[in-house]
């Protein structure tokens, strides 16, 4: 194909858009000079390059509409609903002509004789209102309603969401503020309505600049970093100059590659209005927030993942009318999109207000097709069962899509945008709609991120998932991570974060002195958070995402390379990938302990078994089966309350009776030598590492359910118990070697026994 | 001349080696690298070449040698693959020799393991066998 033709292509199927809305806008208007004008000129020019590469057909029809224009812009005829008709049955000759041109570069065989006959018929005819005879040798008159000739507002240049794919290098014509038009007074000129304010660029041009761009923003950091060396109060100004520059020309070059996201969804509302037609629907279809700009690589990858939920929204979320009636709702059925910055990042909302996700056949297709394991799915909440649709296997299957109204796809939907850095996230309420929610990044070329140090090398962690920074100092370096079963966790305001040591997910040697302070980078992946453990942080900077070639595409922890400010490369860290090594993110399942452990009995019967080490507020060591702990809590001094003798806390909708164990096994003695109960003496060991808060085991086997709070959680061993000795005092089962070290084993069960005496009896 | 091939020669312990001169875009010397976790043991680093992120491959683990001493600093052949450029760390530099078609020889059966993969063939110079790589295959660790 050639130049020429491939130009025409693209300029008209950009044209065609602004045509049809056009001729709608005279419908309604018939006065509206404007576009009338616009679509005069449009037609002109189409005629023109059809001419002049040879479409003879496509130039003859335009012919015709054109004659038919001039009249009608000479005021001899008024526009009417016929005369929309045949101008819209010629714009879709135009298309069908484009479409052959496409295919094989011929005019195709259509037949429009009886178009261009009702063209001229029309043209002939004496017009409807009273027609004024207008002089020929002026062909704009100007009317009484426009004393003056209109500007005329050039069409808004859309992108060419069209179907020339050989044509896609080249930029669809970069949206500019509208320029006023001087009166089209001329009928002579090829009018390119928007060549003064705006041009066509190659896109592999822009992508050049944005790479230049990027080398000047690494050069500029390296000099700054020279800069610091140096004394010269001129070299620091032009630095500093050059640093602003650089800025702001970063800045432009990647507003060069912005779009709006109307460029996007201005299809959708055709899409829309097919689908509903044919699933016999009525839908309402809203935009909103059509001028958010996104860099252009990032429009693209979203068209298609968009494209696919606005369709499902249709086909699956919205109701057919009768349905809604019978439900209570309008017939007509509402859609709406939405785009809208929020924390540099771009937010799209789908909603619909259809029929909604109905959780529990979420859950019986999920176990049934071996999504989840059934245990597993009777825990999830609504959302999280929600959210399974995204599973892949899971969306594939018929019988999902038709009850869960998205199915199909919904994987691809989620790798794509999570692909680009976004996340996507469904909420529905069943009877009510569905609302699925992007997130996704501005641009992806250069982003702010953290630098951090681990075993000698830097690695760059990109900001968006980046949480909060953790340092623990002092005694907080040396106990503040705790090991559960092997797994390290750090207590974050009274939840345990699972924690993974960056050394040890890259299998490198780290530089860290055992006694130094402890610094956590907490990161969010997926749904999930978990504390990254590096041996230095510095810094956030932005940073020139390079991709990795393909010796090292395998490697999932790293999501591409960077140079630094002093020239050298560094790794930027996937966080994704990390937290999949380090098993933080794995599928779906709950927190809780006892659910996974297996049954527990006493401590004496096991060989060898899951021991929670715990040291009692008086200095004890003792150790309870790992089996009869529910949770690991961490109770600020302020929710504890009191009722009767001893303290309770509300706790996930109930009330947790608290038995200090010190204080219970010294109530345990008292009673057995007939003394009368001490009054509570609580002493807290000086020792206990988080100040004030009270460290809580809550029992599994209880109803109601109790928790003991114990001076400070020591380590989850399993060891096999073999030295032992029988308890020396009440509420201990027997004594051991634990790790070396003489460990009590407490008697739960004698404990509860004793406070249930006490205890209110459960309602 | 039609039959005279130029390469670009290099020196990995007592072997002597050439790689075909158009694929070479230049030599450099040793470069601070940045290390890659968990890649394949051939990758030995990142280097910075002008801006632009290269992955430096050493050719005596690609080939299966030992280790060169620590003492020992390789020099970079930076070649052009489809995936952009790709250092390969070498031993010592040679020159650019220029020789002809008639004195190639495949390898024979007897070369066997990785090195029958990579080496296409050796030209039969004065006294010693110029092995020639084959640069793609060379910077492919797809199956490594």
């Amino acid at each position: 194909m050639n130049e020429v033709i491939r130009e025409f292509l693209l300029e008209t199927h950009e044209n065609l858009t602004q045509l049809d809305a056009d001729l709608l806008t005279l419908e309604k208007d018939p006065a509206h000079r404007e576009a009338l004008a616009s679509v005069f000129r449009t037609l002109h020019s189409v005629k023109g390059t059809a001419g002049f590469v040879g479409l003879v057909k496509l130039q003859a029809v335009a012919h015709s509409a054109e004659s038919l224009l001039s009249r009608l812009r000479a005021g001899e005829l008024a526009f009417n609903r016929e005369i929309a008709t045949v101008l819209l049955g010629v714009v879709d000759s135009i298309r069908e002509v484009l479409r052959a041109v496409e295919g094989d570069g011929s005019e195709g065989s259509g037949d429009y004789t009886a178009l261009i006959g009702h063209l001229d018929r029309l043209r002939e005819s004496p017009g409807a209102t009273a027609a004024m005879p207008a002089p020929a040798s002026n062909p704009v008159p100007p009317s009484a309603s426009s004393p003056k000739p209109l500007p005329v507002v050039p069409p808004s240049p859309t992108v060419a969401t069209s179907a020339i794919t050989s044509v896609n290098v080249v930029s669809p014509t970069l949206t500019l503020p509208p320029k006023l038009f001087p009166p089209d007074s001329s009928t002579e000129t090829r009018t390119s309505v928007v060549s003064d304010t705006s041009l066509r660029v190659d896109v592999r041009l822009l992508d050049k600049l944005m790479t230049l761009v990027g080398e000047l923003v690494l050069a500029r950091n390296q000099i700054m970093q020279f800069g610091t060396y140096q004394e010269d109060t001129a070299f620091h100004g032009t630095v500093q100059q050059l640093n602003l520059l650089t800025t702001e020309l970063q800045t432009n070059v990647m507003k060069t590659r912005m779009q709006p996201i109307g460029n996007v969804w201005n299809k959708f509302p055709r899409v829309v209005r097919d689908l509903s037609v044919a699933c016999g629907k009525q839908v309402r279809f809203e935009m909103d927030g059509q001028e958010t700009e996104l860099d252009k690589t990032i429009i693209e990858a979203i068209r298609d993942p968009l494209t696919h939920l606005v369709r499902n929204a249709v086909d699956h979320g919205i109701e057919t009318p009768d349905v809604r009636m019978a439900s209570g709702k309008s017939a007509e059925g509402r859609l709406l999109l939405h785009a809208f910055h929020e924390g540099g990042k771009v937010l799209i909302e789908i909603a619909d207000d259809g029929g909604g996700i109905d959780p529990q056949r979420v859950r019986e297709k999920a176990v049934r097709s071996n999504v989840v394991a059934a245990d597993e799915a009777a825990r999830m909440s609504e959302r999280e069962l929600i959210n399974l649709v995204f599973l892949p296997g899971f969306s594939t299957t018929e019988k999902v899509t038709h009850f869960s109204g998205r199915g199909v796809g919904m994987d691809v939907v989620r790798t794509n945008i999570e692909k680009i850095g976004g996340t996507v996230d469904i909420e529905s309420q069943l009877g009510r709609g569905t609302t699925v929610r992007m997130k996704i990044p501005l641009t992806l070329a250069i982003i702010p991120a953290l630098t951090v140090t681990s075993g000698g090398e830097r690695y760059c962690i990109p900001q968006v998932n980046l949480l909060e920074l953790l340092r623990l100092e002092g005694e907080k370096a040396a106990h503040g991570i705790e090991s559960m079963h092997g797994a390290p966790v750090y207590r974050r305001r009274g939840h345990l974060l699972p924690v993974a040591y960056l050394t040890d997910l890259l299998g490198i040697a780290s530089n860290r002195i055992a006694s130094a302070e402890v610094n956590i980078v907490v990161l969010q992946a997926d749904d999930r958070q978990f504390g990254l453990v590096v041996d230095a942080i510095h810094d956030t900077e932005e940073i020139v995402v390079k991709p990795l070639q393909k010796q090292l595409k395998g490697i999932a922890v790293f999501a591409g390379a960077t140079i630094m400010g002093d020239g050298r490369v560094a790794l930027i860290l996937d966080v994704l990938g990390l937290a999949q090594r380090a098993h933080v993110v794995s599928g779906v399942r709950g927190r809780a302990l006892a659910e996974k452990s297996p049954e527990g009995t006493e401590g004496a019967a096991v060989e060898r078994e899951s021991l929670l080490l715990f040291a009692t507020a008086d200095g004890g060591r003792m150790a309870i089966p790992l089996a009869l702990v529910a949770r690991l809590e961490e109770f600020p001094q302020s929710v504890l309350e009191r009722a009767g003798s001893r303290e309770v806390v509300q706790y996930r909708g109930e009330i947790l009776t608290l038995l200090d164990v010190c204080q219970e096994l010294r109530r345990l003695a008292s009673n057995r030598n007939g003394e009368s109960p001490t009054e509570r003496n609580w002493q807290r060991a000086g020792s206990t590492p988080s100040e004030g808060n009270s460290q809580v085991v809550v029992y599994a086997g209880s109803e109601p359910r109790v928790g003991f709070v114990v001076g400070s959680i020591l380590d989850i061993v399993e060891e096999e118990v073999t030295v032992r000795s029988r308890a020396n005092r009440p509420g201990v089962l027997f004594t051991a070697v634990v790790q070396g070290r003489v460990t009590e084993f407490l008697n739960v069960d004698a404990l509860i026994q004793a406070a249930a005496l006490e205890l209110a009896p459960a309602p | 001349m039609a039959d005279e091939h130029q390469y670009c020669t290099f020196y990995l312990r007592d072997l002597y080696f050439g790689l075909d001169v158009l694929k070479v875009q230049e030599i450099i010397s040793y470069q601070e690298m940045t290390r890659v976790p968990l890649a394949s043991p051939v990758v030995r680093g990142l280097i910075n070449l002008r801006g632009q992120i290269v992955t430096a491959l050493d050719l005596r683990r690609r080939l299966e040698l030992p280790d060169r001493s620590p003492d020992q600093l390789p020099v970079n052949i930076v070649v052009q693959t489809d995936d952009g450029a790709v250092s390969l760390l070498v031993d010592e530099i040679g020159d650019v020799l220029s020789v002809s078609e008639g004195d190639f020889e495949r390898p024979p059966e007897t070369l066997q393991g990785i090195a029958r993969e990579l080496i296409l063939g050796a030209y039969k110079l004065d006294g010693r066998l110029l092995l020639i790589l084959d640069a793609g295959r060379t910077v492919n660790l797809a199956n490594h």
